[in-house]
């Protein structure tokens, strides 16, 4: 187990844990740095997954698109975003998503930090 | 010897790629953050840096968790970008200056920092974007060596290691045998969180605080566990890890030139910076 700290309300440090959980799906986003990957991935979804391996918990996040089932399954959000990207979501949609808020009133909140 | 002429360190949200594509820097949304560079621009050209320390943060392009350096420095003749996955415009290639790569490796290594060294490396937005609002006809007049420190998987280096890395590249910037001007440049923050049900997380006083302290109370930060510093900045505003590497170069005196801040830029708290190296 990695060391752990106080926990962070809402926030899930990607340590030693996360890293070992997570490695068949982030490996699997890291191969989407390549536009042939991504299209692969396209093609067939479930195949694409069998290849690297992914469990079951993560086969569901992926076809759920649930960027909070994805952190909890062990997936990073540098690699999370490129999956994130085939569908043209931004870090926005992302956000959105995970506080469950539309995006405008997202966005709202990221203007009113700067009052 | 070479000069260490000072430190720019600047936020390198992804988003800034794409208003840049689309040559939107004067719209609204945008103009706050473009309009700070200016003042920079006037300060390279006659500040004229021949070569650029890039300290940067990897976003899941060049390494993978399956070799996850802690510090690493790019030996490369050149770096070349990528569409990261999102299939933004690649920037021209970066030419690399391997005389000093190979100078700060060996000083690093030296002083006891033993670095991953990569004669290959790809860079992503967390170096190409900040070049590009520095040098915004992209037209690079520096060769370039990065320093890619860990901010992806914990346990990441502290604050604290990063100061003392900080003072190892500008000592070895120092003592390098060369007739160059040398600047470094810090990329990433200020505050932001992508993941998590704290997403959109920012913290304007931190951050104001933060950058007051580069001149004010340098090592202020070094005073904070990486704990402490995701629950003041969020996951991804630790980041200012690298601001502190930057600053950390020069022991001597340090004038701050210029500054902007602007919320929001994407989800980030969009930081810019600008100390000279007064001796």
């Amino acid at each position: 187990m990695a060391r752990k700290d106080r926990p962070i309300p809402g926030t899930t440090i990607f340590d030693g844990d996360q890293a070992r959980k997570g490695y068949a799906l982030n490996r699997m986003c890291f191969s989407f740095n390549e536009a042939a990957n991504r299209e692969a991935f396209l093609q067939d979804e479930e195949a694409y997954c069998t290849r690297y391996g992914l469990n079951e918990a993560q086969r569901e996040a992926i076809r759920k698109r649930d960027v909070l089932a994805l952190l909890a399954a062990g997936g990073n959000i540098y690699y999370l975003a490129k999956f994130a990207g085939i569908f043209g979501l931004d870090v926005q949609d992302i956000g959105a998503q995970q506080t469950g808020m539309t995006k405008e009133a997202f966005k709202a909140m990221l203007v009113a930090a700067g009052r | 010897m070479a000069k260490l002429l000072g430190s720019i360190m600047s936020s390198h949200v992804p988003a800034i790629g794409r208003a840049i594509e689309k040559g939107l820097q004067g719209e609204p949304y945008w103009k706050p953050l473009f309009d700070g560079y200016p003042p920079v621009h006037d300060w390279l050209a006659s500040a004229r840096p021949d070569t650029v320390v890039v300290v940067s943060n990897d976003h899941g392009l060049n390494f993978f968790l399956d070799k996850m350096p802690t510090f690493a420095v790019g030996a490369a003749p050149e770096y070349r970008t990528a569409d990261e996955g999102w299939g933004i415009p690649t920037l021209p290639h970066f030419p690399g200056d391997l005389d000093l790569s190979w100078h700060l490796i060996e000083s690093l290594v030296a002083d006891e920092f033993d670095v991953v060294t990569c004669q290959e490396m790809s860079v992503d937005h967390g170096i190409a974007l900040p070049m590009a609002l520095l040098w915004p006809d992209q037209k690079w007049p520096v060769r370039m060596v990065p320093v890619i420190v860990n901010t992806v998987q914990a346990p990441l280096p502290s604050a604290a290691r990063c100061w003392k890395l900080g003072e190892s590249i500008g000592r070895a910037i120092e003592s390098w045998d060369a007739d160059r001007r040398v600047l470094v440049v810090g990329t990433g923050g200020l505050s932001h969180q992508l993941d998590g049900e704290r997403a959109g997380f920012i913290n304007k006083d931190f951050d104001l605080k933060f950058m007051d302290s580069l001149t004010a109370d340098p090592r202020m930060a070094t005073r904070y566990s990486n704990r402490d510093l995701v629950e003041l900045t969020g996951t991804q505003g630790i980041e200012l890890l690298m601001w502190l590497v930057a600053r950390a170069t020069m022991s001597g005196k340090v004038r701050e030139r210029h500054r902007n801040y602007h919320i929001p830029i994407s989800n980030t708290a969009a930081g810019l910076l600008l100390l000279e190296n007064a001796g």
